[in-house]
């Protein structure tokens, strides 16, 4: 198919700009998209009637919009949907491609993707359910009601959410997915090389029966990303330490940071080390280590270089491959630069005496390589002595991770935050340390890789509550 | 006017003003002093606008370590003068001296206003940087001259620029919305039929009220790039189709670049400004070799030319790059289209900042 013009959609009205740009495919010259950008005028413009976009979702019941979630879904991975302003249809198979061709993702890579968002939008009830710990959905229909015997009311806490998505992972979209059922309209700002996933699944609700005007979206520069950012009611985006930091005493701003997952074997289980080497290797490699529930540090009481060893003999296997390969697990990098950069930080940190690079002895040739015009990082273990070495807690987009010895009465103090945390452990005593520890966001007790989330219990902050807020109520008798 | 017919006006004047800047009677102490250490007489080797080239580019530093007094012309000494300031953040701004040149080039502009959107004797507001420059007499002389008077609203962007520098973007936001609440209390209670601001404190008011429901029917504009979209966005969004946008290129060295309104939406909303001609002379030149003037359609560095008897100012870089645009029946010179910070595309520039 020719590259479609992906236009900017004000309350699911198309508006094609004058200031288009042109995404190429990677490592060529050819047009995978012309796309058209909003000026950060024009959207702060448009926020002041976001009251509308959510008038329209309001016209149907929670159950109604549950029903449309799960439709959509369907749709998503099985329907011809539109694509670009020309009437186009984009099947299931020209969105994996074009999703390839702008990302650096292989195929295989983005249909597992897509597996795991037809989940979200199938899994809407339980999510609905999980998130809201029981609601009843006609108390949001409603706007008050009971929920476990108690009198209940939520109100909203904004008109839209607003959500700055990255370009290199189409699975964060399941983050803004439940918002519709929840009633609050979205405003999309795509990542530059990936418009096409929050397209897609903005065409799949509207094909099942959502009003458009749940939906903005807003291809934008800098200064249309920070508009958003400072003036929407409800925003997530996405970003390092720093950005964290930047937000982190602003009750509107859900940052999505580095994850800091971390795999961990405790003294009750650390000889039979060998049965969760399979675990441990998903953990670090899925989705081609980029996301933030991949593990980053691997703690052991010991055993340790055997482990490191191990492991890397299983990661050394995932090599770039073409991205039509069925076998493909590594992605490359859309930005070339990015892999320089990150290579460059981990040969940094192994310029240290206590870290070693254990894949080096098995995988074929450098962590660098290219191939077809792309840049890619072979899957790295380092070994490190201690928790003092750089390498220790660092995270990279790629399927890297340390492997660190430490006695288990030390865990806690040395690993800091954790988004998930996987213990492998029966200790009773180290399980409740575990659960009252207030850096370790999700928590898995056994052998569950850390790429395994169930999205109705919260991701980094629970949707339901950042979009509603509990209010008291009472009526008069007479009323 | 032909083309030929503006070219030899030009070429006049360009005499003219050689014979005015360096003859002692009348001549700018600055050119006067510069002449002899030249060691050649502009008076005998410039007589058209083609040799302009050779004079050195001028350097705006001479506006801030020169004393202003150097740059009074003889036939004005003892006459006191107005002072303009250019930009600038910190330390001594440049400095321009003048008397009468922002009455002309402002009347010039009137003549180009449409009555229809900039009635005669309809009141003006001006929001935006007054203080030290010229454009805050000028859009009140602007608004006297067609017969009403101008409100003004101050906005100091040298403090916008710091704040954007230290990126304290709420504070610039904070700082607007004091200058917008302002203006709109203003427009929302005084009858104003015109107005004069930035693009972007256009959109700013734009936000917070009707601009033509409260009564402006025209909209003249400057003061930073702007994008076709932004323009379009101005014109169909802020001023909702019903006012006229007016855009224009201009600062306190060269006076007022118009463009052509009425034609920007069969123009994809491009702008396309055409100097002031004969007063002063917009080139696009190569940036590399500035002697070469660009083909038409390309990007190059604007150089502008000032050719007034109150101020001469040869091929002077602006901070900016444009299109080469072809000459139009109505301004039949060169214009300079989609006019954008020089190196936009390769560095970082603090700009359209208000």
């Amino acid at each position: 198919m020719s590259a479609p013009h992906i236009p900017i959609l004000r309350q699911g009205k198309v508006y094609q700009s004058l200031d288009v740009q042109t995404v190429p495919k990677l490592g060529t010259d050819e047009a995978a998209a012309e796309i058209s950008f909003a000026c950060a005028d024009m959207i702060k413009y448009d926020m002041h009637k976001m009251e509308s976009a959510r008038e329209a979702l309001k016209k149907f019941s929670c159950e109604e919009l549950v029903a449309i979630t799960k439709k959509a879904g369907e749709y998503f991975l099985e329907a011809d949907l539109p694509i670009g302003t020309d009437g186009e249809l984009q099947s299931p198979e020209d969105y994996v491609l074009s999703l390839a061709s702008t990302s650096g993702l292989p195929h295989s890579l983005i249909r597992m993707n897509m597996k795991r968002l037809g989940g979200i939008f199938g899994q809407i009830d339980d999510i609905f359910q999980g998130l809201t710990r029981g609601l009843e959905w006609s108390v949001l229909d409603r706007g008050y009601g009971e929920q476990g015997g108690a009198p209940v009311s939520f109100s909203p806490t904004t008109t839209e959410l607003a959500v700055i998505l990255p370009s290199n992972s189409p699975a964060v979209n399941a983050l803004w997915i439940p918002s519709i059922a929840m009633k609050v309209p979205v405003l999309l700002k795509p990542g530059r090389e990936e418009p096409w996933t929050p397209w897609r699944i903005i065409q799949a609700f509207i094909k099942a029966g959502c009003p458009p005007e749940a939906f903005s979206l807003y291809p934008t520069q800098h200064d249309g990303s920070g508009a958003i950012i400072r003036r929407a009611g409800r925003v997530m985006l996405f970003g390092d330490d720093s950005t964290v930091k930047q937000y982190e005493n602003d009750e509107r701003v859900e940052v999505h940071g580095t994850g800091y997952s971390k795999f961990v074997i405790g003294e009750d289980e650390i000889e039979n080390w060998e049965q969760y080497v399979d675990s441990m290797v998903e953990s670090v490699s899925a989705n081609s280590g980029r996301s933030c529930i991949c593990t980053s540090t691997i703690v052991v009481p010991r055993y340790g270089d055997e482990i490191a060893d191990a492991i890397s003999k299983r990661l050394a296997e995932i090599k770039p491959l073409a991205q039509d390969d069925p076998e493909a697990k590594l992605s490359g990098f859309a930005n070339p630069k990015f892999a320089e950069w990150i290579n460059e930080a981990v040969e940094d940190g192994l310029t240290s005496s206590g870290a070693t690079d254990v894949t080096a002895k098995y995988r074929d040739g450098d962590r660098f390589q290219e191939r077809e015009g792309m840049n890619y990082l072979q899957p790295t273990i380092v070994r490190v002595d201690s928790f003092d070495e750089s390498l220790a807690l660092r995270e990279f987009l790629f399927p890297f991770a340390s492997v660190v010895e430490c006695p288990q009465g030390e865990v806690l103090e040395k690993i800091g935050y954790s988004l998930v945390l996987t213990a492998v452990t029966k200790d009773v005593k180290w399980i409740n340390q575990l659960f009252d520890c207030p850096e370790i966001e999700r928590l898995n007790i056994g052998n569950v890789p850390t790429n395994r989330i169930s999205w109705n219990q919260p991701h980094e902050g629970n949707l339901f509550e950042f979009l509603y807020t509990r209010r008291s109520f009472a009526f008069a008798e007479s009323a | 006017m032909t083309a030929d017919e503006a070219r030899s006006q030009l070429d006049e004047r360009v005499r003219e003003m050689m014979a005015w800047h360096f003859s002692e009677e009348t001549g700018t102490p600055f050119w006067l002093d510069w002449k002899k250490e030249a060691g050649w007489d502009p008076r005998e080797e410039v007589k058209s606008i083609d040799d302009i080239v050779k004079f050195p580019h001028f350097q705006d530093e001479w506006l801030r370590d020169e004393k202003n007094e150097r740059f009074v012309p003889n036939a004005y000494k003892g006459r006191p003068f107005n002072i303009f300031e250019t930009g600038g953040t910190t330390g001594l701004p440049k400095q321009r001296v003048g008397w009468d040149d922002y009455k002309h080039d402002y009347e010039q502009f009137s003549d180009q206003l449409s009555d229809e959107y900039f009635p005669k004797g309809g009141n003006w507001i001006m929001v935006g940087p007054t203080g030290p420059r010229r454009l805050r007499l000028a859009v009140e002389h602007l608004a006297n001259h067609r017969g009403g008077s101008c409100y003004h609203v101050d906005l100091d962007p040298r403090w916008v620029k710091r704040l954007i520098g230290r990126k304290e973007l709420d504070q610039v936001e904070r700082y607007q919305a004091h200058v917008m609440a302002q203006a709109v209390e203003i427009i929302k209670h005084r009858d104003i039929s015109c107005i004069f601001t930035t693009p972007k404190l256009l959109a700013s008011i734009g936000e917070r009220i009707s601009i033509p429901d409260h009564g402006i029917k025209g909209c003249f504009c400057g003061g930073t790039s702007m994008t076709p979209e932004y323009v379009r966005f101005l014109q169909e969004e802020v001023l909702e189709n019903k006012s006229l946008f007016v855009p224009t290129y201009g600062n306190t060295l060269m006076g007022l670049a118009v463009s052509l309104p009425e034609e920007l939406p069969q123009n994809d909303y491009s702008v396309t400004y055409f100097a002031p001609q004969p007063r002063a002379v917009l080139r696009i030149v190569d940036a590399e070799n500035t002697e070469i003037t660009k083909d038409y359609g390309e990007y190059g560095r604007v150089e502008l030319t000032t050719l007034t008897h109150e101020f001469f100012m040869p091929r002077f870089l602006e901070r900016d790059e444009a299109i080469r645009r072809h000459p139009h029946e109505k301004y039949p010179w060169d214009g300079v289209g989609d006019v954008r910070p020089f190196g936009a595309l390769t560095k970082k520039v603090i700009e359209g900042v208000y």
